[in-house]
């Protein structure tokens, strides 16, 4: 029919990474068209900026340091953390839009359909990252650290970034619907990022809630970014939970622990929800 | 290539207690066409499904392009086209975009692949629309979009899951069209449709299921004789004529005509096709009988159903659709 491009037999696979770019490439198209997610990477996290900045930032104090420069590891790290509801959503979006079907019955590289969505979240977050570090500028917050922290603090975050997706994963298989990830993810809003460091010290709450805070990973990692841009923590010095003392390496067994125990479980279920 | 790309012997598919497939077997020669023809809920997206390896049989085997399904699925991924019931174009991506990226996923290089869906929009009259978000598009684009992307990578074989579903009738006889050029090419065709008119303008073997069982198969023709093949009607203006026109109308065919005063109508079957309708035309208007409606009329699904299950088409619960995916 079209002698131009008529070939005989199949073509050779060019291997599994040139699929991950193609599926990633299509996720990142995916965030440019749809206003929701592209809010998300942009407007909300700026928004959030300037409303603790100027807003509620005026009444918080903070023992050791300006409220700004607080404020902008939590917002980061409030970012990432909700990243894995974005990648659940593609996951359901892409079941019910049978695009899961469609990749199946392509001659893909085995594990390419996720690692796609992978690789798409990661790049996902360098925009609001991005944005919120010039905003955080713009606002009085300083990387008042050494350069080497201050890579160091980019670096966790796309660790993070690439962590928390396989949550994302485990969600969006376990959860049928694209409106099912929505309810929970508002659901999730409340504890995981408002029991934790992110926008107030956690020692300005009751007692029982500064345990489930401190040893929130949002608050962590929070945490681990103001270390590193040696930014005010709010964390008082004679504070001895684990997660308090040692916010980094805290983070980064939460980084290892997602991506050796969680993302094993997550591809299984993933598999099986697609699989019926 | 394998003398009959499609082989499957004894399927068989359960979803708990439901048996969706009670043990099918298909052999599709190369470079052929066989629909599969049946009902809501007859089984037919569940064999496609098996044979484009979206899902593992229960029981039994089948070989595409040679290699089993089972074994082997990503080489039978390479060789196959698939256009899936519900058309499964990325709702975000524009037209060209969608095609592209399932040239690439089907390891065309990227330039190989753009050039590939600039022709094929070029074909099926999406080329003005290639550029749109595919999500804006109407159902009929959005199903000619998803039949490109199967055509993307020269397929072997190919399956289209009821494929004119949706399409008005313009874009069905393109799509038809297209087919015939396929055909020419050597690929070998496996579509499902509701639509026994559908199944004799394509296929060169029919077969009929109904409940997860094949209950006939069959070329056109004998699967019509089977179920009595096609009528002449004829309505007239007057009622008082009816009898009259009844007469006219078994002279010609041959056959045994039920007369219905109500509808002021005759039927008769016939085997001599549009060439009969033209003689009953003819000795009508001999007759100097008024003719309101004269027409020649395959028999509907429901009455291929009837003839060949002695139950009509649809007597699926009504939860089975929804189960169907
Ligand atoms: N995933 C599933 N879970 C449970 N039952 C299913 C599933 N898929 C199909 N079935 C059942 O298997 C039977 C055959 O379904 P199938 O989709 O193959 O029918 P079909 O011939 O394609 O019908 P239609 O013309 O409506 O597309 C139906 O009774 C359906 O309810
Ligand atoms: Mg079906």
């Amino acid at each position: 029919m079209n002698e131009t491009t008529q070939q005989v037999g199949p073509h050779k696979s060019r291997g599994a990474l040139h699929d991950v770019w193609v599926i990633a490439r299509r996720g990142l198209i995916h965030m440019k068209r749809q206003p929701e997610a592209l809010s998300d990477a942009t407007i909300q996290p700026l928004m959030f900026v300037l409303l603790f900045a100027y807003v509620f930032g005026g009444a918080i104090q903070i023992p050791d340091g300006n409220y700004r420069e607080f404020l902008m590891g939590g917002i980061i790290a409030q970012t990432l953390v909700f990243s894995a509801f974005g990648v659940a959503m593609s996951l359901a979006n892409d079941r019910k839009n049978s695009a899961v079907d469609r990749f199946r019955s392509l001659p893909i590289a085995n594990g390419a359909v996720l690692g796609g969505h992978a690789v798409a979240n990661v790049l996902k977050q360098v925009l609001p990252i991005t944005i919120m570090s010039l905003a955080g500028l713009v606002v009085g917050w300083r990387i008042r650290g050494g350069f080497v922290d201050a890579v160091h603090a980019y670096v966790l975050m796309i660790a993070f970034a690439f962590a928390i997706i396989w949550i994302g994963v485990l969600l969006g298989s376990l959860v049928e619907t694209p409106e099912g990830v929505t309810g929970i993810a508002f659901a999730a809003l409340f504890p995981l990022t408002f029991v934790a460091s992110t926008f107030v010290p956690v020692e300005s709450m009751p007692g029982p809630l500064q345990v489930v805070a401190r040893w929130n990973p949002t608050s962590s990692l929070s945490d681990a970014l103001r270390i590193l841009f040696d930014n005010p923590t709010g964390i008082p010095s004679q504070s001895t939970a684990f997660p308090t003392q040692h916010p980094v390496l805290y983070t980064w067994m939460w980084v290892i622990g997602l991506v050796v125990v969680v993302a094993p479980i997550s591809i299984r279920v993933y598999k099986r929800s697609i699989s019926k | 290539m394998a003398a009959c790309p499609i082989e499957a012997t004894g399927l068989v598919k359960r979803y708990g207690e439901k048996v969706a497939l009670g043990g099918i077997d298909l052999s599709v020669p190369a470079g052929t066409v066989t629909a599969v023809l049946g009902p809501n809920g007859a089984g037919k997206t569940t064999a496609v499904r098996i044979l484009t390896t979206l899902s593992e049989p229960d029981e039994g085997s089948a070989t595409v392009a040679g290699f089993d399904v089972m074994k082997d699925p990503t080489e039978v991924r390479r060789r196959i086209g698939l256009a899936a019931q519900d058309a499964t174009v990325d709702p975000l991506l524009t037209g060209f975009e969608n095609l592209v990226m399932i040239g690439e996923l089907h390891q065309l290089s990227r330039k190989e692949a753009k050039v590939r869906a600039g022709e094929l929009l070029e074909e099926f009259s999406l080329a003005d629309a290639g550029g749109r978000v595919s999500g804006g598009y109407s159902g009929g684009m959005r199903r000619r979009l998803d039949l490109a992307a199967t055509l993307v990578a020269n397929p072997e074989v190919l399956f289209l899951d009821e494929p004119t579903t949706g399409l008005d009738p313009r874009a069905r006889n393109e799509l038809w069209a297209v087919l015939d050029t396929l055909l020419d090419h050597g690929t070998t065709i496996l579509l499902t449709t509701q639509y026994l008119e559908e199944a004799d303008r394509l296929a060169n073997d029919i077969v009929v299921v109904d409940h997860g069982q094949i209950i006939a198969q069959g070329d056109a023709r004998s699967l019509k004789r089977q179920v009595g093949g096609d009528n002449i009607g004829v309505t007239v203006t007057q009622v008082e004529r009816l009898g009259e026109a009844a007469q006219v109308l078994g002279r010609v065919t041959g056959t045994a005509v039920v007369e219905d005063p109500s509808t002021r109508s005759a039927v008769a079957p016939t085997e001599a096709g549009v060439s009969g309708l033209a003689d009953v035309a003819r000795a009508l208007g001999e007759a100097g009988i008024g003719v309101e409606d004269l027409s020649l009329r395959q028999p509907t699904l429901d009455e291929v159903f009837l003839t060949l299950t002695g139950s009509p088409a649809n007597d699926e619960t009504p939860t089975d659709e929804d189960g169907a995916r």
